[in-house]
């Protein structure tokens, strides 16, 4: 039996659990995204110290952007519990 | 006193006075079979419990006809409710306008033909007896907090464009204009100019409107028995609304031109690309939406549903739940701290986004070859 179908039988076919995997690999994903921008934020200031406030206001900027995706899947997975 | 010193004092503080508060709070011994949450232990309790927290958590979250300030249980009695009722305005269809106070409505009761209905736990709304579709015009919970946040806005500004009347722009600033000054020439110099070109003046309002608002409705929303404004997707999709008007007013010939018949384009891939570009036009704004209200919901609810695993786990055991209060407690603090700056953030990535799109709408054609000036060595 494949992954699915045990964690469905598991759960019993409760369609919270998909919203609640479904937000789980969102959190996944943003964690993923952001974690790229700070290596890219952290690595051009050790290049270049005196671009730093440049470089931190660019890479909040970003980091909400990306956040912001990964809160369109958080909020798919509450409409999956709700609806 | 040291600052660890006074941290670990803080912390101490902190974890006595929830735990003497939480165990004050607990029935004595697991008698009591009071319909408190984290009190019950039977299963049918346990999704009385879970209800409860659901309840709870969207009750905090979502719109209300009263503004419900807090609860005080009583030892084997009524809790008393501390809530202000709020005036209900109803149009019927038949029976014309309707203005009462929600009080009337409060308990369930039906007056005058109409009744709350609170069968769906994520929002209440009012339904009429006879079951014709009405149209509710009330001043909820978030329509006051948003007068509220406008009046507390326009008190702050007027105060302090009286002093730029009274003395001019060549006094140095004072109190509250040192701050504001801060902002505008940041919103002027970071988000207006560079993606607005010399057009920006006559955006600099909305965009400063537009960021204020958020700004000041993330931050009330974060006050305890404050209201949810912007993590309501009605109030995020009609600033969205507001943006996505203003984007379409402020966008020229050009910008039309080139989204229907991009030029130097194959024509097979132009069938791809007209689609495309015309639903990006109605998934920005969509976006910017959604962006404000998952933030803000997605905040508010992990901050409640910390607070709610502390009551989780009491229904295990008394002594986990106090157990579990110091990390709890520290969570909570974190992610208040977090929530002032994505309150913040959030409202500066809705201006940006806002001014980028409008820049957009009125770029002219790119020029082929920028004039480079000779390097003289």
């Amino acid at each position: 039996m494949s992954l699915i179908s045990i964690m469905l039988v598991a759960s019993g076919t409760n369609a919270a659990a998909g919203g609640a995997i479904g937000a789980g690999i969102a959190a996944l994903g943003a964690g993923v995204g952001i974690g790229q921008i700070g290596k890219g934020a952290v690595e051009a200031i050790a290049r270049q110290p005196e671009a730093m406030s440049d470089i931190r206001a660019n890479m909040l900027l970003m980091a909400a952007l990306v956040e912001g995706v990964a809160l369109f899947g958080v909020i798919v997975g509450i409409l999956a519990i709700v609806l | 006193m040291s600052f660890k010193r006074l941290f670990s004092f803080t912390v101490l503080v902190f974890t006595v006075f929830g735990s003497s508060f939480f165990a004050a709070a607990q029935p004595e011994g697991n008698g009591n079979n009071s319909p408190k949450p984290g009190a019950v232990e039977s299963k049918e309790g346990k999704e009385g419990n879970k209800l409860d927290v659901a309840r709870l958590i969207f009750g905090h979250i979502a719109d209300a006809h009263e503004w419900h300030f807090f609860t005080i249980k009583h030892e084997g009695g009524e809790p008393t409710e501390v809530a202000m009722p709020l005036p209900v305005i109803l149009y019927h269809p038949e029976k014309g306008f309707f203005f009462f106070s929600s009080s009337k409505i409060a308990d369930g009761q039906s007056y005058e033909g109409f009744k709350l209905d609170n069968s769906n736990y994520m929002k209440e709304k009012i339904v009429s007896d006879d079951g014709v579709a009405i149209y509710d015009l009330s001043i909820t919970k978030n329509v006051l907090s948003m007068l509220i946040s406008v009046v507390l806005l326009l008190w702050l500004m007027f105060n302090v464009s009286k002093k730029y009347n009274k003395h001019g722009s060549m006094k140095a600033p004072s109190g509250l204009q040192n701050f504001l000054e801060v902002i505008v020439v940041f919103i002027r110099d970071e988000v207006a100019r560079p993606y607005l070109g010399e057009k920006y003046k006559k955006y600099m309002p909305l965009l400063l409107t537009l960021f204020f608002f958020i700004w000041i409705n993330n931050l009330l929303g974060l006050l305890p028995g404050g209201a949810n404004f912007t993590g309501n997707i009605a109030v995020t999709g009609c600033l969205a609304l507001l943006s996505f008007i203003i984007i379409l007013a402020s966008s020229k010939k050009y910008f039309w031109m080139h989204m229907l018949n991009p030029p130097n384009v194959p024509v097979a891939i132009k069938f791809l690309l007209v689609p495309i570009e015309i639903i990006s036009l109605f998934i920005k704004p969509m976006a910017l939406c959604i962006r404000l209200f998952a933030n803000m919901m997605a905040g508010h609810i992990v901050i409640l549903s910390f607070i709610c695993i502390v009551f989780i786990f009491a229904a295990i055991n008394v002594y986990v739940g106090s157990g579990f209060l110091p990390v709890s407690i520290g969570f909570d603090i974190f992610m208040f701290f977090l929530e002032l700056l994505v309150g913040a953030i959030q409202a500066y990535i809705f201006v940006n986004l806002t001014a980028v799109f409008i820049g957009q709408g009125f770029e002219g054609p790119h020029h082929e070859q920028e004039p480079h000036s000779e390097i003289v060595v």
